[in-house]
C-alpha cells in the first residue's frame, strides 16, 4: 500500500486516480498485477493437471431462483477436492457459480463480489441485474487469452429482479458472450446430463423448495454419467451447495436442509435408479 | 513584491480558515450504545449523506465541505476494498483507515494553500463496547482516539456539553438516539429536530457480514416515540428495552 502513496507529497493515489466506481478499473490503474486480466498467459497450453470445477445448475421459480453446484474438483482422472464450493453469494440479491479452472474462477468470483459492493458503497445504489450481468461478461472476456491456453472459466449468474419479482439466469461463453436463459440452465462437464434432467423435471409453478429438489435431482443425474461430477456423499455428509435468491435476499440452504433433500433423492433412486419418470403423453 | 510570512502565522491562518468553514455547517454526533455505535446527523437530505458505510464493521461520518469529505469517503472505500481484496476482510481496520486519512489531511494542510474544511469520524464496531474504536480526525491531520461520544461541526462545544450531561454507557438505541437528538438541538435554542430532518445510521454488532445500516424516517420516529414514553435518557433505565432492537431487514 505505502509504496504507492509515499513521497508524492500530494494526495495518495487512492483519492486522485481515475474517477470510477468500478473496482476492477481502479485496480487496473493502481495495482494492475492484482488483476487476472493483466497477466501473461502461459506460452504453451496447460493440460488438465490444474483442478477444474464441474457442474452447476440453476432453476427459476415464481419469486426467485435457485442455484446449486456439486462439490467435486478434478485434475485429470484424480479427484483434486471432494468438498470444493463453487456457488457463491455475489451480493444481497444475486448468486454466482463457476465451472472450469477452479483457481481462476474463484479469483474471478472474489473480484466480482468486491466490484458489486464497491459500486454500491460509492454510488449509494446497487447495479441493475443487467448491469451486474454485463460487468461479469467483461471480466470473463478479460480471461480470453488464458482460456485459449486451457485455463477457461465460465460463470453462471442468477439474480432476483425486483421489477419482475422473479429470478433471472445468465450464462456466458469464454469470449465474454452473455446469454439470458429461460427457466433453467446448467454449465460444466456434467451439464448435458443435468440439462436433460432439468428439462423433464422443470415446471413453471415450482415452489422454492421444489426448485431446490429439482437442482439436487439434476446434479445426481450429472454425477451418474459424468465422472468429473460428484454425487451426494452420504458417508461424509458432503452435499451440493444450494442457494436461493428471492425478495428476501440471498440464502444458502443449511446442511440439514440439503442433507434431507439429498437423502430423499438417493432413497428414491433405490426404487428407480433413473430418477422420477416424466409422463409419456 | 515578495514578502515574508512566518510559518507560525501561515499555519494559524490556515487553521482559522478551516475552523470557520467547519463551524458554518450543522453538527454530527457519534455515540456508543449497547449494541454498537450510533451516528446522527442534522441533515435533511436523503441523497447527500454525511454518514456512510466504509466496510463490514467500519463507518464514516463527516462535517464541513461536501465535495472535500466526499472525496475522502470515496478514497476510504477504495482503501478498504483493496485491502480486503488483497488480504482478508478481517484485515481492514479503522486504525489503518484513520492513518491514511491523517496522512492525507496532514499533507493537504501543510502543502497546499487551502486546507480541507472537514472533520471526520472513523468508527469500527467490535465484539463488545470495550473493543469499539472511534477515531476523530481534524483538518490538519490530527487523530484523537475517542470513547463514548463525539460531537463535531457547528456549535460543537454546546453539542458536546449536552452529550456529556446526557450520555450514559450501555444505553439502549432509543435512549442513545434521544440523547443525540437533544444534543443536536442544543446547537440553537430554537432548534427542534423531526425524524425527517435527521440522518441516522448504526453499526449494529448483532447483524451479520455488513453491520452498517441506515434507519428510515419511520423507524427514527418510532424510536424517538419509544424513548419519549420511557421518559427519555433520564427515565427508568429498563424502559427503553421493552422493545427489542432487532430491526433486521429494516431499511
Amino acid at each position: 500500500m505505502a509504496s504507492h502513496d509515499s513521497h508524492t507529497g500530494r494526495l495518495p493515489g487512492l483519492f486522485a486516480s481515475p474517477d470510477t466506481s468500478s473496482f476492477t478499473e481502479f485496480l487496473g490503474a493502481y495495482s494492475p498485477q492484482l488483476l487476472p486480466g493483466g497477466r501473461t498467459p502461459p506460452v504453451s497450453r496447460v493440460g488438465d493437471e490444474i483442478p477444474h470445477g464441474t457442474t452447476i445448475v440453476a432453476v427459476s421459480f415464481p419469486g426467485g431462483v435457485v442455484m446449486a453446484g456439486d462439490r467435486r474438483a478434478t485434475a485429470g482422472n484424480v479427484i483434486a477436492q471432494r468438498d470444493i464450493e463453487k456457488v457463491f453469494r455475489a451480493d444481497e440479491f444475486s448468486a454466482i457459480a463457476i465451472a472450469g479452472t477452479a483457481g481462476i474462477g474463484i479469483e474471478m468470483v472474489r473480484l466480482f463480489q468486491v466490484e458489486l459492493e464497491h459500486y454500491e458503497k460509492r454510488e449509494g445504489r446497487t447495479l441493475s441485474v443487467e448491469g451486474k450481468a454485463n460487468r461479469l461478461a467483461t471480466m470473463v472476456r478479460q480471461n480470453l487469452a488464458m482460456a485459449m491456453q486451457g485455463l477457461a472459466v465460465v460463470p453462471l449468474f442468477a439474480g432476483y429482479d425486483e421489477e419482475r419479482d422473479g429470478g433471472r439466469i445468465f450464462s456466458y461463453d469464454p469470449a465474454g458472450g452473455r446469454y439470458e436463459e429461460r427457466d433453467f440452465h446448467s454449465i460444466g462437464s456434467g451439464s448435458v446430463f443435468a440439462r436433460g434432467a432439468l428439462k423433464k423435471l422443470y415446471r413453471a409453478d415450482l415452489s422454492a423448495e421444489d426448485a431446490a429438489l429439482v437442482c439436487v435431482q439434476a446434479l445426481y443425474d450429472a454425477a451418474d454419467d459424468d465422472s468429473a461430477t460428484g454425487g451426494p456423499d452420504l458417508a461424509r455428509r458432503i452435499f451440493p451447495v444450494v442457494a436461493a435468491v428471492t425478495s428476501e435476499g440471498y440464502r444458502r440452504l443449511g446442511e440439514d436442509e440439503v442433507g434431507a433433500l439429498a437423502q430423499a433423492v438417493v432413497d428414491g433412486r433405490y426404487d428407480s435408479p433413473g430418477g422420477p419418470t416424466a409422463p409419456l403423453r | 513584491m515578495p514578502f515574508y510570512v512566518s510559518p507560525e502565522q501561515q499555519m494559524k491562518d490556515k487553521a482559522d480558515y478551516a475552523r470557520k468553514g467547519i463551524a458554518r455547517g450543522r453538527s454530527v454526533v457519534v455515540l456508543q450504545y449497547d449494541d454498537g455505535i450510533l451516528f446522527v446527523a442534522d441533515n435533511p437530505s436523503r441523497a447527500l449523506h454525511k454518514i456512510s458505510e466504509i466496510y463490514d464493521r467500519i463507518a464514516f461520518a463527516a462535517v464541513g465541505k461536501y465535495n472535500e469529505f466526499e472525496n475522502l469517503r470515496l478514497g476510504g472505500v477504495r482503501y478498504a476494498d483493496i485491502n480486503g481484496y488483497q488480504y482478508d476482510r478481517r484485515d481492514v481496520t479503522a486504525r489503518g483507515l484513520a492513518n491514511v486519512y491523517a496522512q492525507s489531511l496532514g499533507t493537504i494542510f501543510t502543502e497546499t494553500n487551502k486546507p480541507y474544511e472537514v472533520e471526520l469520524v472513523v468508527a469500527e464496531v467490535g465484539e463488545d463496547a470495550e473493543t469499539d474504536q472511534i477515531y476523530r480526525l481534524t483538518f490538519d491531520g490530527s487523530v484523537a482516539d475517542e470513547h463514548g461520544y463525539v460531537a463535531m461541526g457547528g456549535q460543537a462545544d454546546a453539542v458536546a456539553q449536552s452529550l456529556k450531561d446526557g450520555y450514559r454507557e450501555g444505553s439502549s438505541l432509543e435512549e442513545a438516539l434521544r440523547t443525540a437528538v437533544r444534543a443536536l438541538e442544543a446547537q440553537d435554542s430554537e432548534r427542534h429536530l423531526e425524524a425527517t430532518s435527521l440522518e441516522v445510521a448504526v453499526l449494529d454488532r448483532n447483524r451479520e457480514h455488513r453491520l452498517f445500516r441506515r434507519l428510515s424516517a419511520a423507524r427514527i420516529a418510532d424510536l424517538l416515540a419509544a424513548a419519549g414514553e420511557s421518559g427519555g435518557p433520564g427515565g427508568s433505565p429498563g424502559g427503553g428495552d421493552a422493545r427489542p432492537v432487532s430491526g433486521a431487514g429494516e431499511e
